[in-house]
């Protein structure tokens, strides 16, 4: 049993969850809106219901689908043996608060600059760092960290070839052909079968066990399909009040389809926020529970503990808190910016990042929504369907990515030297 | 935060080079009401109207740079940006040439003989229409990329590129006999005067020419990439 948490444990439990949940408060704040922004910028939903929205299914995604990925920040990135947290278990409370604090700031001065940083990357760049300068370069599981780093080129990758295909099969069955109109009303409810069936299947399979529901395949399948077919009910119904409109169409044909596609980019969005809830909420509250379960269990790191449900509760709510007093004004300046989207390509750009996004929390892969989001956005794109992309911005992300790594690392690493003044 | 998806979108050139071709076509479109001045010998009307295709032709002018501005390399397009650019430049030239045919009919105050009036008024507005033609084409460039360059539409440009053409070869042939029968009258003409009107019937078939020509980009803007 470590001194320093018997003595100081409860303060630095508390520490750890004002810095987690500060950390969501700025993935809801900031992180969302590149999430939301597209449904915004489409015109498929207004400001406000991009915000309640993304406050209900952010919840859910971080509440049902976020366990893996929050394991894998606390207990999948440092070899608790190699570090020897068994007999100074107070290293890894000290190195999860750098972390926090060190990828926080970084996010603050990158914001201040406007930098395309990412938070996933920040984080994962400030945990390996305070465990190879504070710990050993043996500390680090090197082969996960490797997996992380290329899913974070893999990502955008998959997910451009899912919106690239996406995209071509709306333009082979519904816009190429001689009737647009009748065809979207006819396939749009299928695509929103396949939103709501892969969301639920992604994370049934994957990710309730945590929630204390343990499924069979078989049944993860039948409920996906019940929740896709729910989800057509429901599209449906709300295709029913969509009607052609000729004089809409007059100056631009494509006006009244692309009102069908728009009861589809509710849907997208829906899984888009779903699917940034379960992925992003571990960049804040998972070196929260890597603290905690040192703390609760008394010094004993213990990676196979199961995650507290107040814990992904907290960052869910943290989310929820930033949405609430930032959103508005980020997701505006977001959909200003987007003007070319229109929803039948939106619902692509979408649907495949939300997809890879899910995928990924239910493997429990770090990757950065919005580095997927723009790899889909590229696919359409590369199906001609957008009218100008700023390739400039793929440069500067790429920058953003390379420099953050070393800067989160470097700034963990000042945080986690402190720490161990003050307190060691 | 800085926001990646925000910056990621370019502003699109194709509102901009249809509202350009409008610009440029109009300045075609004002020629009819200007020959029907001159023929009038009303030049007060006239020259209103030239200043008025100043106008558009300087209009054109600073959309075609602010096209040009607002297209660095780094943009992606859904077709290639040299393409884009060369259709721009063809458009721009359908508002010069009708600049150089008001300047040079004003100049010379130039009086269109009797038993030519009616046919080479004829020429005129047929090449007017393969003007309109050529714009109504390029107003499809925003449906085109709805459909992201395929099917039903891309056949429908087609169609309309090839009407086009038809209306071109037509036009062409309306220049041949407009000629001829210039040629049989030259005699009883001022040479001076001759040399001018054979100068701007061809100055009017640049019209054509340059329509046909928008056309012919229009396709290769479609299939390239």
């Amino acid at each position: 049993m470590s001194d320093v948490i018997t003595q100081y444990g409860f303060l630095l439990l508390i520490l750890a969850c004002v810095f987690g949940f500060f950390m969501a408060w700025g993935v809801g704040a900031n992180d969302v809106a590149n999430a939301m922004g597209t449904s915004v910028g489409a015109k498929a939903i207004t400001i406000k219901q991009a915000i309640i929205i993304a406050m209900i299914f952010e919840f859910t995604g971080a509440w049902l689908a976020g366990g893996e990925v929050t394991s894998t920040i606390r207990s999948g990135i440092i070899d608790a043996e190699a570090a020897g947290f068994d007999e100074q278990p107070e290293l890894l409370v000290f190195g999860m608060l750098s972390s926090l604090l060190a990828a926080g700031i970084w996010l603050l001065v990158a914001s201040k600059f406007g930098w395309p940083v990412s938070t996933t990357h920040s984080i994962i760049g400030a945990i390996v760092g305070f465990a190879v300068v504070g710990i050993s370069v043996d500390a680090v599981m090197w082969g996960q960290v490797g997996s992380i780093v290329a899913s974070w080129v893999i990502s955008p990758v998959f997910s451009g070839t899912i919106a690239f295909v996406l995209f071509m099969t709306v333009q082979k069955l519904v816009l190429s052909t001689d009737d647009p109109f009748a065809n979207a009303k006819k396939y749009v409810p299928y695509y929103i079968f396949l939103v709501g069936f892969i969301i639920g299947m992604v994370t049934l399979v994957k990710g309730l066990s945590h929630v204390g529901l343990e499924i069979t395949f078989m049944q993860s399948l039948l409920v996906s399909l019940l929740i896709g077919a729910v989800a057509m009910a429901v599209g449906i119904a709300m295709l029913k009040r969509i009607h052609n409109v000729p004089e809409d169409n007059l100056d631009e044909r494509f006006k009244s389809v692309e009102r069908v596609f728009g009861v589809l980019m509710i849907f997208t969005a829906c899984s888009m926020a779903f699917a940034h809830g379960s992925n992003d909420v571990a960049n804040a509250i998972g070196p929260l529970a890597a603290v905690n379960s040192v703390i609760a269990s008394g010094g004993v790191f213990d990676t196979q503990s199961a995650l507290p449900m107040w814990i992904l509760l907290l960052g869910g709510g943290g989310i929820v808190a930033g949405l609430a007093m930032w959103g508005h004004r980020v997701i505006a300046t977001i959909g200003r910016n987007i003007t070319e989207l229109t929803p039948s390509r939106g619902f692509a750009a979408e649907l495949a990042a939300a997809t890879t996004v899910v995928i990924a929390s239910g493997t429990g892969i770090p990757v950065s929504t919005t580095h997927t989001l723009v790899g889909a956005v590229l696919g359409v794109g590369l199906a001609r369907g957008i009218g100008a992309l700023n390739l400039s911005m793929v440069g500067k992300i790429f920058v953003s990515w390379v420099v953050t790594l070393p800067i989160g690392a470097f700034l963990s690493i000042i945080f986690f030297t402190i720490f161990t003044g003050i307190f060691g | 935060m800085a926001n990646p998806i925000g910056a990621l979108f370019g502003r699109s050139p194709i509102k901009p080079i249809e509202e350009h071709m409008k610009i440029a076509q109009g300045s075609v479109g004002k020629l009819g009401e200007f020959f029907q001045a001159c023929l009038a010998n009303d030049w007060d009307k006239a020259n209103e109207i030239r200043d008025l295709i100043v106008v558009a032709e300087a209009e054109s002018d600073a959309i075609k740079r602010d096209i040009r501005c607002h297209l660095p390399r780094s943009i992606f397009l859904p077709f290639a940006r040299s393409d884009l650019l060369e259709l721009l430049r063809i458009q721009d030239r359908m508002a010069n040439t009708s600049k150089d045919i008001a300047d040079l009919v004003i100049m010379r105050k130039l009086q269109i003989p009797e038993p030519l009036v009616q046919p080479f008024m004829d020429y005129f507005h047929a090449n007017l229409e393969t003007s309109i033609q050529a714009k109504k084409a390029i107003n499809e460039l925003d449906e085109l990329l709805i459909t992201g360059f395929r099917g039903k539409e891309v056949e429908l440009v087609d169609s309309l590129v090839s009407q086009l053409d038809d209306m071109e070869e037509q036009c062409a042939e309306r220049e041949f006999a407009l000629n001829k029968l210039l040629f049989e009258h030259e005699k009883s003409l001022p040479a001076v005067e001759v040399m001018f009107l054979y100068k701007i019937i061809s100055k009017v078939g640049n019209i054509m020419t340059t329509s046909h020509r928008v056309g012919g980009h229009l396709l290769l803007l479609m299939a390239h990439y």
